[in-house]
């Protein structure tokens, strides 16, 4: 087994594309969940919105690439609102009922054949990603950093991704330390006692689900980006969980869980995916096939989220006393 | 803490104003704070609440009792808006505030406790506090992000936090979680916290419940403070020693409904009264009381229940 080449897929994995694309969904599922403690399951909604709304515009319509950011960011906001406006007075667990089914109705809706036209189906769409790439400063190559190895189109995606992951870190470190992150914290401690002091709880829930929603629409862009295409399976069910896996492992309510969760998290299933493959194609492991040994991992991810909870349901940067404070 | 002498200019003023007046339900006071009409609330078949006219005298302390189940919770949530109405009105300062939302009802300087303490567990007491004070700048999204535009609001706020902490002795709690605290602990910060509200009519649900003895005594100096800083109160109460010791006026409900007013110790002679509580025939037999309502009640129970057989 050859070590040095699971050392490096892994960390190259751990800054990739899709690293990026967690972490900027778990940035906005930590406004959401983390601080204001509202349970959006349909992160993956947002990130689907996002991505069409950018592909819809180029592709489709064929206008130019900054309206298809603005009617992405846009239509993330729709979304919010539509979400919101119904499920926001009423108890926490409705919103994570109307989130999860809203989120699999858009995905059906994108790729049905009636809007084949529109959203491309089953196929998606691309080549809406130009004006993006044609921004790129680095001239065409293969780049060696350190152990990461990528061409000049991984680097400007890894770039420009961890640029937004910065910047957003960065707004939420500002937010959460004003008094408008007190009231949400409050919120998710216990809103009528926050009601009772006179701030309108409603509105803040809402300015959470759309500023959350913004995040996951940023991590949208990037999906799309990255991979110069949307397809509507992307934005499946797992995608959120997956989501919510990163920022718990990383710690809710803690500006660098989500980035500490996305590395760690994209590491990890890179690295059980590549010592599986290499185990099977070496004969260590001689009872199963490198397809089943895939499907293993996802096993494993289960299975270590599970010990994660039983010995640290706060996260790697979370406090535990804080966590062991009883809601009485 | 103010001295002995100013707390018994306000509490008898409180007493003079409210001494002449008829004790009966629905009685109107000199200068109300707070009116209601008609305010029913109904959960399918049963009433919880149907207060025909209610008025809450300025400046002086109102306990509203009664037994449990007599809606005295209900009513609270639905003069603060945290529940709506079938039917009715009521008023604030003048002002009409029925289907107004809780938040504004606060902003307006009507302030409640809950019966069940919510403090904000994961928070500390210092930030508790912070959070009561209304017309925060950076509460707002965009202005919270630039520290320079709120930095000095949040300096006076604390200012007025902190000295709130060290009058109801929680200033060596300030930087622990309000989750580690007791239970008498939370209610007092819940309270100071109230107060971060600059409330003019101060709504406490059971301020007792859960408190152990040694935390009473400071808990009803609290409460009289209070009235001595010129806000009004009115509070929900079991305890009638704490109610005896601190209303200047009693409202008593029962079933919905008021049924008597007063000063607490003619209140709580009031035959009324002690019926709501204890049942109207609570000094008879029950097979007795079988037989007056015209009942056919056989030999054996009567003897075996000791009633006159007539």
């Amino acid at each position: 087994m050859d070590w040095g080449f699971i050392f490096t897929t892994s960390l190259s994995s751990a800054i990739g594309i899709s690293s990026i694309v967690f972490c900027l969904g778990a940035i906005g599922l930590n406004i959401q969940f983390g601080y204001t403690g509202l349970l959006n399951f349909g992160q993956a909604a947002f990130l689907a919105v996002a991505g069409y709304g950018l592909a819809t515009t180029v592709t489709t319509l064929g206008l130019n690439f900054w309206l298809g950011i603005v009617v992405g960011m846009a239509a993330t906001v729709v979304l919010a609102l539509l979400l919101g406006v119904p499920t926001l007075r009423l108890r926490a667990d409705y919103l994570a009922i109307v989130t999860i089914a809203a989120a699999e109705i858009l995905r059906l809706t994108l790729r049905s054949v009636a809007f084949k036209d529109t959203f491309g189906g089953s196929d998606g769409l691309q080549q809406f990603s130009d004006a993006f790439y044609n921004l790129n400063p680095i001239s065409p190559g293969a780049y060696d950093f350190g152990p990461f190895k990528y061409n000049e189109k991984s680097w400007w995606v890894i770039i420009v991704g961890w640029s937004l992951v910065a910047l957003w870190s960065l707004l939420v470190f500002l937010l959460m330390r004003s008094p408008f992150g007190r009231v949400l914290r409050g919120i998710r401690e216990d809103e009528d006692a926050v009601r009772s002091l006179g701030k309108n709880v409603y509105w803040y829930k809402m300015q959470a689900l759309i500023l959350g929603g913004l995040g996951g629409a940023f991590a949208g862009f990037m999906l799309a980006l990255g991979q110069s295409a949307v397809s509507p399976d992307a934005y499946a069910t797992n995608l959120t969980f997956l989501i919510y896996v990163v920022l718990i492992i990383g710690g809710a309510a803690r500006v660098f869980g989500p980035i500490l969760g996305a590395l760690i998290f994209s590491f990890l299933f890179q690295f059980v995916d590549v010592v599986l493959d290499q185990a099977v194609n070496t004969g260590v492991i001689t009872f199963m096939s490198s397809t089943q040994a895939a499907q293993v991992r996802l096993v494993m991810v289960g299975v270590g989220l599970m010990l994660l909870m039983i010995y640290r349901p706060q996260g790697i940067l979370g406090d535990r006393k804080e966590l062991q404070l009883d809601a009485r | 803490m103010p001295d002995e002498s100013s707390t018994a200019i306000q509490r008898d003023a409180a007493v003079a104003a409210l001494a002449d007046l008829a004790r009966e339900p629905g009685v109107a006071k000199p200068d109300p704070i707070l009116i209601a009409d008609n305010v029913v609330r109904r959960f399918g078949g049963l009433t919880a609440v149907d207060v025909e006219h209610v008025e809450v005298q300025r400046g002086a302390i109102t306990a509203l009792i009664g037994p449990n189940g007599a809606g005295k919770t209900t009513f609270f949530n639905l003069l603060t808006g945290f529940d709506k109405v079938d039917e009715g009105s009521w008023t604030y300062n003048g002002k009409s505030i029925e289907g107004v939302p809780p938040y504004k009802v606060a902003r307006m300087g009507m302030v409640r406790t809950f019966q069940l303490t919510k403090v904000l567990t994961r928070l500390t007491v210092i930030e508790n506090m912070r959070l009561g004070a209304t017309g925060q700048r950076g509460e707002r999204l965009l202005p919270s992000i630039v520290k320079a535009l709120w930095r000095g609001q949040e300096r006076e706020i604390t200012e007025r936090a902190d000295d709130l902490l060290r009058r109801f002795k929680l200033d060596t709690k300030r930087e622990d979680f309000a989750g580690s605290l007791s239970g008498g602990q939370r209610k007092l910060l819940e309270m100071a916290r109230s107060l971060m509200v600059n409330p003019e009519l101060v709504m406490l649900d059971e301020p007792m419940a859960g408190v152990n003895p040694a935390l009473t005594q400071s808990l009803l100096g609290h409460v009289k403070d209070l009235r001595e800083l010129g806000m009004s109160v009115l509070f929900v109460e079991h305890d009638m020693d704490m109610v005896r010791d601190i209303s200047d006026w009693v409202i008593v409900m029962a079933q919905g409904k008021i049924i008597a007013e007063g000063p607490p110790h003619e209140v709580m002679a009031d035959t009324r009264v002690i019926d709501a509580y204890l049942g109207a025939h609570h000094d008879q037999s029950l097979a007795q009381i079988a037989v007056d309502e015209g009942l056919d009640v056989p030999v054996e129970i009567l003897e075996a229940d000791g009633g006159d057989q007539t």
